[in-house]
């Protein structure tokens, strides 16, 4: 169980987030999709950390990503909750208000 | 011969791939909650596999105890809403970037499968409370604090987009 498996995994992750954000309309499943995109990026810091333990850099790295990720969700819920409140719908294809 | 970091490995590969699939294609939000619990789990025992202890912990509490239980407060607050309708027409785009996404994975992931490097010898404080807050607080003293502002920013924005402004 090489460092390759655990990347070629991350990436298969982050491709699921990627078409999860491209092909939903409902703006909370694209938010749920750039949590598993953010994920799939901790995998491979950790997978790294482990071929070099001396230190713990990809760690912290990691460490930060979930605190930014975390912030992330509490913004993009708020701006959620904001948008549901002008248009009644959390559909994307709504949120036509800057196009015309 | 099989060892338990490979079974453990692989059971966690498999939940985390299976929830992941049922966040994006559920169509109800709540079933795709609970998809992305089922992925941090599952992603919060594999960073057992990568001696990532501290790590493992702060994904249950942080993704599991904080982030989901937020959508789903959102998903609860919402109510009915939450569930748009189906798209109709446009498969031309849908289907481009789908195809596109799964090529672009395809490529990179079969070619990063057999990329190896040798797991390095692990001291015994790696991963743990002991020797991540030790790297934390000696090499990225400055960071750690202002990711806590970070964070202090974000809930005082949260609070003033998301607020009712018919008072």
């Amino acid at each position: 169980m090489g460092v390759g498996t655990y990347l070629a995994l991350a990436s298969v992750l982050f491709g699921i987030g990627a078409a999860g954000f491209l092909t939903r309309r409902n703006m909370l499943i694209q938010l749920m999709s750039i949590e598993l995109m953010l994920n799939s990026v901790n995998v491979v810091l950790l997978a790294f950390n482990r071929v070099n333990p001396a230190n713990h850099d990809g760690q912290v790295f990691a460490f930060f990503v979930i605190a930014v990720a975390a912030a992330e969700a509490a913004v993009g819920l708020a701006i959620l909750i904001a948008y549901y409140r002008i248009k009644k719908t959390i559909d994307t294809d709504d949120a036509s208000l800057l196009k015309y | 011969m099989t060892s338990p970091g490979t079974i453990l490995f692989v059971t966690t590969a498999i939940f985390a791939m299976a929830g992941g699939l049922v966040t994006i294609s559920a169509r109800r939000p709540l079933r795709a909650a609970i998809g992305l619990l089922i992925h941090i789990i599952s992603l919060a025992g594999m960073f057992l596999t990568l001696n990532a202890q501290l790590l493992a912990a702060l994904q249950l509490l942080v993704y599991a105890g904080a982030v989901v239980v937020l959508f789903v407060f959102v998903i609860m607050l919402i109510g009915p809403a939450s569930e748009v309708r189906a798209i109709e027409g446009r498969f031309a785009s849908r289907t481009l970037s789908l195809a596109v996404t799964i090529a672009i994975v395809l490529a990179v992931s079969t070619s990063l499968a057999y990329f190896d490097l040798p797991w390095g010898a692990a001291a015994e404080d790696f991963g743990t409370v002991e020797g991540l807050g030790m790297a934390i607080y000696s090499k990225a003293l400055v960071p750690f604090e202002v990711i806590s502002i970070t964070l202090l920013v974000a809930i005082i924005g949260s609070i003033a987009i998301a607020r009712s402004r018919t008072e």
